[in-house]
């Protein structure tokens, strides 16, 4: 190994802010959150979506889960079931005659939980929008977290979607605790 | 928008002029887009049919069969049990509506001689009914039950109606021309 | 699928359908004939490009309107690689079905390959509405040949590594032979078509049959299976892939130079008539019935699915098979519900 110059002494230090508190103060090397933000951290980290592709966004879903761009590195686990599930992400057109399922396996999912419209069918009925057995987007039936736009959406939007929807959980989490 | 009105206005030519074809070629002679198995069907088809009151044409490059609504059954046995034709594929079953009348479309196809034909049924737009081809193709089953569905045509002694494609309680025959697409819910 | 069940045989079954069902061919009749060209992209969305060249063969037939040689060559290819993607994800989701976790990573890996391509020449990875009536869009980039040329080396060695992990499995063959079978007779009463009617010894193949576009100046086979059960289908299809990246071979040194679309009006009045074209889907025969009565938007377009007629008799096959077997003979089907509701 060649030698690269002087060896330098590292310490370490407080940085550039004030510590807030005592414990900072007498712990410099401890993080300190809030508790509400911590679980939300932990939640926004484990994602588990209910599979629930139905129409042609759900190809771009299976690719979005695959190797080239892989959601298994957010935690993002597919689950078929709604009982152990976080997140629906709907992809695909909503018809009228779905609708009731949808409904049904929206309740069966526990609390806390959040719902991804993938695509322009789920967000306001697409290419279909004059059709009689197409409801005009799925946020008729249960309330939506995030839209992701595109005929179909790109796995990289799919993936900035799921983005901001982690975003969203911390920033929810955070105003939560401020009140 | 804008665009899309001035290339209309610069696209409409007078009606008399693009009559036929945007191509401006002629209208080909009827027989003339037979190939050589349409135009052996051509001289197969009335013999095969002579005990039917049909009338046959040719429909584009298809010869077609027009049909009394009562003899589609006899028509269908006849077409797929006879040495010379043997129609024992059923490619499409499908129903337009022309407003006076319904039609319902079969298209056949053999699978050893390889050749097509399309029978045509016409039912009046009041009481659609015909007799159901499920003995001669299972096939047809569901084709039929989607007919019912949208255009509200009864297939007799077909083994169930049921709906297939249109959700329980669903009011109307979205087929149909009277259906209007613009009235559209958005839930 | 409502199943009757006896302790775990399956006594009788139900399809219910309808679950997506968008009106496609209300919604045609009131759209110019080129905007259909994006509503028939999403009918079987696995295979958008077949879909689009069977309506504008449609169109192009009613009109007699001639394609450009380049144009014919250009869409052969697309087809033929659509359908190789295509049932890269049908041999995935099969194994999913089955119980193998691994042979879809290998799949959908070849398949972003083929959506890469497809982008560069298109422009985008699904819903291309890249054939139009007349031809195709535009030209394809200078570097095509060659880069398909390597696409289909790195293709040939995906599907021969995917076929060493699955195809004679144990556990798989297990799983799969003699599981579903249907006679070839039963098969042809139903209407079925594709690769699941060669599977059962009929070769019925409409490239062969009725040759259409330039399909006839290529050799290529048609494989066809013994038994007709859930591997018969199966093994089909994978050979079907390599028959097919030897079509995109021969197309691709038989490609002309030459203009690649045929000018037509943007609204199009195709002169009253009916016509009737069947295509070779990857799944099976599509149809397109069209009717015009000369004004600018068609008077009926009814669309013949491959996948409904398959699903039809997916009630003589699962009679008194296991309930495990239930889920394999669904998926070696291969259906699409976007095109059974339509």
């Amino acid at each position: 190994m060649e030698e690269r110059g002087t060896s330098v002494e590292i310490t370490i230090g407080q940085g550039n802010s004030e510590p807030r508190s005592l414990l900072n103060r007498s712990a410099p090397g401890v993080i300190t959150a809030k508790s509400e933000e911590l679980i939300a951290m932990a939640r926004k980290s484990s994602l588990w979506p209910m599979t629930f592709g139905l129409a042609c966004c759900a190809i771009e879903m299976m690719s979005t889960y695959m190797a080239h761009h892989d959601l298994d590195r957010f935690g993002i686990v597919p689950w078929p079931s709604p009982r152990q599930s976080d997140v629906m992400i709907v992809a695909g057109t909503v018809v009228k005659k779905m609708a009731e399922p949808i409904k049904l396996l929206y309740e069966q999912m526990p609390e806390p939980k959040w719902v991804i419209a993938m695509g322009s069918c789920a967000t306001n009925g697409g290419p279909y929008y004059r059709s009689y057995s197409v409801v005009m987007g799925v946020d008729h039936i249960i309330p939506v977290d995030v839209y992701v736009a595109g005929c179909p959406p790109r796995p990289e939007a799919l993936m900035d979607g799921i983005l901001s929807l982690q975003d969203k959980i911390m920033q929810d989490a955070a105003e939560r605790g401020k009140k | 928008m804008a665009y899309l009105a001035f290339r209309t206005k610069l696209c409409r030519t007078p009606r008399s002029v693009e009559k036929n074809n945007n191509n401006g070629e002629q209208t080909p002679e009827p027989n003339a887009l037979l190939d050589e198995k349409g135009r052996l069907l051509e001289t197969l088809l009335p013999n095969v049919l002579s005990a039917f009151d049909v009338s046959i044409g040719i429909s584009h490059d298809l010869m077609e069969v027009i049909v009394e609504p009562a003899d589609v059954v006899a028509v269908c046995e006849n077409l797929k049990n006879h040495s010379e034709t043997l129609f024992n594929y059923l490619t499409c079953l499908s129903v337009v509506d022309y407003v006076e009348h319904l039609q319902v479309v079969y298209h056949l196809y053999s699978t050893q001689k390889k050749h097509k034909v399309v029978v045509k049924a016409n039912v009046s737009s009041e009481e659609p009914s015909l007799p159901s081809v499920t003995s001669v193709w299972k096939g047809s089953d569901w084709y039929e039950r989607e007919g019912h569905d949208l255009f509200g045509v009864i297939f007799e002694s077909h083994p169930g109606l049921a709906p297939l494609i249109l959700y329980e309680g669903f009011e109307g025959y979205p087929g149909r021309k009277s259906f209007p697409l613009h009235d559209y819910k958005e839930w | 699928m409502v199943l009757s069940v006896d302790g775990e045989r399956v006594v009788d079954m139900e399809p219910h359908i309808g679950y997506l069902h968008r009106g496609s061919e209300k919604l045609c009749e009131n759209e110019l004939y080129v905007q259909i060209v994006t509503l028939f992209d999403r009918l079987d969305y696995i295979s958008n490009l077949n879909n689009e060249m069977a309506f504008c063969r449609a169109v192009e037939k009613l009109m007699g309107l001639e394609v450009p040689e380049r144009a014919e060559f250009i869409r052969v290819i697309l087809c033929e690689l659509n359908r190789v993607a295509s049932h890269l994800l049908f041999v995935g989701t099969f194994g999913i079905d089955a119980g193998a976790m691994t042979p879809i990573l290998y799949t959908f890996r070849d398949r972003e390959k083929i959506q890469s391509m497809f982008e560069a020449v298109t422009g985008a990875r699904m819903m291309h509405n890249f054939i139009r009536i007349g031809g195709v869009k535009s030209d394809v980039p200078e570097d095509f040949t060659d880069r398909v040329k390597l696409l289909r080396d790195e293709l040939i060695q995906g599907i021969n590594e995917t076929d060493k992990l699955l195809s004679f499995n144990e556990i798989f063959l297990a799983r799969t032979k003699g599981v579903g079978t249907i006679d070839a007779d039963s098969a042809i009463a139903y209407g079925m078509s594709g690769p699941s009617l060669r599977a059962c010894g009929v070769p019925m193949d409409v490239r062969k049959d009725e040759p259409y576009s330039v399909y006839d100046r290529f050799d290529f086979g048609i494989p066809i299976g013994e038994n007709g059960d859930s591997w018969d289908r199966y093994y089909v299809r994978v050979e079907e892939m390599r028959q097919s990246l030897k079509i995109i071979d021969q197309a691709l040194e038989q490609m002309p130079d030459g203009p690649t679309i045929t000018p037509t009006r943007f609204i199009l009045r195709p002169p009253a008539g009916e016509v009737y074209v069947r295509g070779e889907n990857p799944r099976g025969e599509i149809g397109v019935y069209l009717v015009s009565n000369g004004t600018d938007r068609p008077y009926r377009v009814k669309i013949r699915p491959p996948s409904f007629c398959n699903l039809m008799a997916l009630k003589e096959m699962i009679k008194n098979t296991y309930l495990a077997d239930a889920v394999v003979i669904l998926g070696s089907l291969d259906i699409v519900l976007g095109e059974v509701d339509r």
